[in-house]
């Protein structure tokens, strides 16, 4: 963990029904609690509403980076409206649990930090096909 | 007809809509139909990002779709109109031929009553929805393809536990 003379910055996630809580309480298994990581749903919220609530939650934690889920989704759509009123903020999109490890134990910072923690979430991204089995017909498929 | 779906949706563009219906239904174009985005080229790029690459995004204002409906209407492969609001969506069908419409977003705001888990109405929201069907265009509630399409007796007898 790198250390920092300020103190860190805070991160949004925002997503699709409980995305962002699951997301955030995944982060806590690994890394304890994290109260300056807010997570955001946009369920039940028209467009204006999740703005107003991606901005609260900005400022509640001081977030400079939000985290959102489909690139299309609306979280996304209001996060950049967002990113563009303030002009110092990064959305990072197809958030995932090694891109906020990432981001949150190495202590990331802005732009930068989110391209480094994002390129941790691509290569968190494996295909692990079925290897051969070995002569067993039906498998074993214990353990 | 090429676009089959016409949507009211207060979010536009988004997953629900270009992953749950544009990925399954095979949607190969979407007609974005509002005024302010229409005259905005940064909100027209906004909307353009969440559109994944083999898809079309037509923003239209309200009077240019209506000219344009036509064509869109003659291409072979298959599209959505999107309308933020009843309101645009009426305007558009006092101008051009809509056949049916099927609200799969409108949000709670203070002043709307909750009809289905998506959807919100005022009174006079009640009465534009209404007024569509007087059209003759069918009108009817569903926010995913897997979802029942609910007919618009339905979603006004409808308080919010759907």
């Amino acid at each position: 963990m790198t250390s920092s003379s300020n103190v860190s910055a805070g991160i949004v996630i925002a997503g699709h029904g409980g995305f962002a809580a699951g997301l955030r309480d995944a982060v806590e298994c690994v890394a304890g609690p994290q109260p300056r990581v807010a997570a955001i749903s946009n369920h039940g919220l028209d467009a204006d509403g999740i703005s107003a609530a991606l901005s609260d939650a900005v400022d509640r934690v001081r977030a400079d980076v939000i985290f959102t889920d489909l690139p299309a989704g609306s979280c996304t759509i209001a996060a950049r409206r967002l990113a563009k009123s303030r002009g110092s903020i990064t959305v990072v999109t197809g958030a995932n649990l090694p891109m906020l490890l990432d981001c949150v134990l190495k202590e990331r910072v802005g732009a930068a930090g989110a391209t480094l923690s994002a390129a941790k979430g691509r290569d968190g991204v494996l295909v692990i096909a079925a290897e051969p089995t070995s002569g067993v017909e039906d498998g074993s498929h214990g353990g | 007809m090429a676009v089959d779906l016409f949507r009211i949706d207060d979010r536009l563009i988004h997953g629900q809509v270009v992953v749950g219906w544009g990925q399954p239904l095979d949607l190969a174009f979407f007609v974005l139909v509002d005024d302010a985005v229409a005259a905005s080229d940064w909100e027209q790029e906004l909307y353009r990002m969440g559109v994944p690459p083999e898809m079309e995004l037509h923003v239209r204002s309200v009077e240019q779709a209506a000219a344009d409906l036509a064509g869109f209407q003659a291409r072979p492969d298959h599209g959505m109109l999107l309308t933020a609001d009843i309101g645009t969506m009426r305007r558009l069908a006092d101008l051009a031929p809509i056949p049916r419409v099927h609200v799969g977003g409108i949000h709670h705001r203070v002043g709307r009553n909750p009809k289905l888990r998506y959807v919100f109405l005022t009174e006079d929201d009640e009465i534009a929805l209404r007024a569509l069907a007087a059209k003759g265009i069918e009108v009817t509630a569903q926010d995913v393809p897997s979802a029942a399409s609910l007919s618009l007796d339905t979603l006004l007898a409808s308080t919010g536990d759907g």
